[in-house]
């Protein structure tokens, strides 16, 4: 397997609506910042992958027909990849593997999403479930994190104002990045006055649907050196898979707990076992990890390592996992609580971590990052995906 | 090469906007498993399938098990009296989803069974939240009811506090 470096990225601002451009325009939107940003065309590029979920989320047949053109894709390798939520990162792992097989040089990972246009979110997400012994219950994504919450609550004290603080670390932290979607900072109490949803969440604990374009340039090692750019360098991946049925994770006999993310730890592991991380805390200065609710980001922050089971709101509460804090920031960007168009959400994590490992990450840097993870949670708590990067090809400092 | 910008003037009256609803319609085929659980409802039992190398009772009923990869072989029918595993309390309709709020949405095990099924907690007073979740939590036992007529579909039974508040 050769070395694969992520050097350039680009995103547009993330926002509620786009009227100024169709979908294919917004694609080539992110895919045109991150060309400039590796400083190639798209000539360059060998092969091109495309992260799309579910099609009628955008209301398009097979979304990934329309963005050849906009992808500069015609006459080379092409592949669309889904996995839900995690579909983002799972495409930028899918570039990884085009480049540290020797098959390709240099990859262009690029898509957006427009959430925001369909009133249906939740009915299509709804069909996820199982036709006959689940669909003709409101089960979506927001009463599916629900009772993770109200579950994870149960099993560890946690409450709302507990999640009501995620909100305002993340809104202040989104509130210094210029992409971002939800940039207005928010107090405990606003959050915890906004209206009730599905309890224990509350508007103020859920994701915005956000419309915008991202990607990221990999390349290998003698291209990426070559570039003489700045390289955020993929230093392990890793993927893992949960059981369909929800029902299955509870009860004596489950393998993992609905109320934490057991099945993300196993991913992430896989990804610190390939970069020689073994002491998270000590060696990750930055993570960007996929939390579109509130009270998601408790069990992620576990399941990273970055503390105990039980034991995150309680570390937030102390202060840490924020800018400034000295600890492992935890989604400086304002993370995907602030900022979520679906197909990219994934990639972005990657595209955040990397612009921290490179210093260019502006007012929301973590001071002197060198070494981040990236994850991303797809398709109900089901597909997962991980990614360290650093600023170095060097053992990892513990 | 010139390139024009675009006209503000003009652009601010053109259309912004196609609207369009997908009107799809589905016949899935249920399997004979499935069919099975269905038609048990209608009897007002709930019938679970065990895998002979786990052991564990899979309700809903399945026809393999995920984690051993083996056909499940006998037929298991589960208790009408459980304990909850997890719940929301719905506030807010979901637009395409035909069901008003306020509503418990539950996971509970059943008696008998090694995983959870999904269903309505009805019979609580949810008026107000915070007196409506002090009365249930994890763990809390809870009962199966069914209705009077059911018609082989998952929403023949529901969910009601084993000690009525």
């Amino acid at each position: 397997m050769r070395n694969v470096g992520i050097v350039g990225t680009g995103q547009t601002p993330f926002v509620k609506t786009r009227t100024d451009v169709v979908y294919p325009e917004l694609v080539r939107e992110g895919a045109t910042l991150a060309l400039a940003d590796a400083g190639v065309t798209m000539a360059d590029i060998d092969a091109v992958v495309f992260p799309l979920a579910p099609d009628a989320l955008i209301g398009v047949g097979n979304g990934e027909r329309w963005c050849v053109e906009a992808l500069g894709a015609h006459g080379k390798p092409f592949m669309r990849v889904n996995t839900g939520g995690a579909t983002g990162l799972s495409a930028v792992q899918a570039g990884y593997m085009h480049v540290a097989s020797g098959m390709f040089d240099v990859v262009l990972v690029a898509g957006a999403d427009r959430v925001s246009e369909s009133n249906s979110a939740q009915s299509v997400l709804n069909k996820m479930w199982d036709v006959a012994y689940e669909r003709l219950y409101p089960l979506n994504t927001i009463t599916m994190l629900a009772m993770s919450a109200q579950r994870y609550n149960a099993k560890y004290g946690a409450d709302e104002r507990d999640m009501a603080r995620i909100t305002v670390k993340n809104r202040r932290h989104a509130s210094r990045n210029p992409n971002a979607h939800l940039r207005a900072e928010i107090t405990e109490d606003d959050v915890l006055a906004t209206r009730l949803i599905s309890w224990p969440l509350k508007l103020g604990d859920l994701c915005p649907s956000s419309t915008g374009a991202a990607a990221v340039v990999l390349m290998s090692e003698e291209r990426a050196k070559r570039s003489g750019r700045p390289v955020a360098w993929i230093r392990g991946i890793g993927q893992n898979s949960e059981t369909f049925w929800m029902g299955d994770r509870v009860g004596p006999r489950a393998v993992g707990d609905h109320a934490d993310a057991e099945a993300l730890a196993i991913a992430i592991s896989r990804a610190y076992a390939q970069a020689g991380i073994t002491d998270p805390s000590a060696q990750l200065d930055v993570a960007e990890l996929y939390a579109p609710f509130s009270s998601v980001e408790m069990h992620v922050i576990e399941a990273a390592g970055l503390c105990a089971p039980g034991e995150s709101f309680r570390r937030i509460a102390d202060g840490e996992f924020a800018l400034g804090s000295g600890t492992t920031v935890v989604n400086p960007s304002g993370g995907t609580l602030c900022t979520n168009p679906i197909a990219v959400t994934g990639l972005v994590r990657a595209a955040e971590v990397a612009l921290q490992v490179t210093g260019r990450a502006d007012a929301r840097q973590v001071e002197g990052a060198n070494v981040g993870l990236a994850t991303a949670i797809g398709g109900d708590h089901q597909f997962y995906a991980s990614m360290v990067l650093a600023n170095h090809l060097e053992e990892i400092a513990t | 090469m010139t390139t024009t910008p675009f006209d503000n003037a003009a652009t601010s009256s053109a259309p912004a906007f196609f609207e369009q609803t997908w009107d799809l319609s589905y016949r899935h085929a249920l399997g004979q498993t499935v069919g099975a659980f269905l038609a048990g409802l209608k009897d007002k039992k709930l019938l679970g399938r065990r895998c002979p190398t786990c052991e564990r009772a899979l309700f809903p009923a399945r026809s393999f098990c995920d984690r051993c990869h083996e056909p499940t072989t006998d037929w298991v029918e589960v208790g009408h009296r459980g304990v909850l595993e997890m719940f929301t309390i719905v506030y807010e309709a979901f637009p395409g989803m035909l069901v008003d709020p306020p509503y418990v949405l539950a996971y509970a095990r059943l008696d008998g069974a090694d995983t959870a099924v999904v269903g309505y907690l009805k019979g609580l007073d949810l008026t107000d939240v915070t007196k409506a979740t002090q009365l249930i939590t994890t763990g809390t036992p809870i009962q199966v009811r069914f209705s009077d007529n059911p018609i082989g579909q998952v929403t023949d039974f529901w969910f009601e506090l084993a000690s009525p508040a």
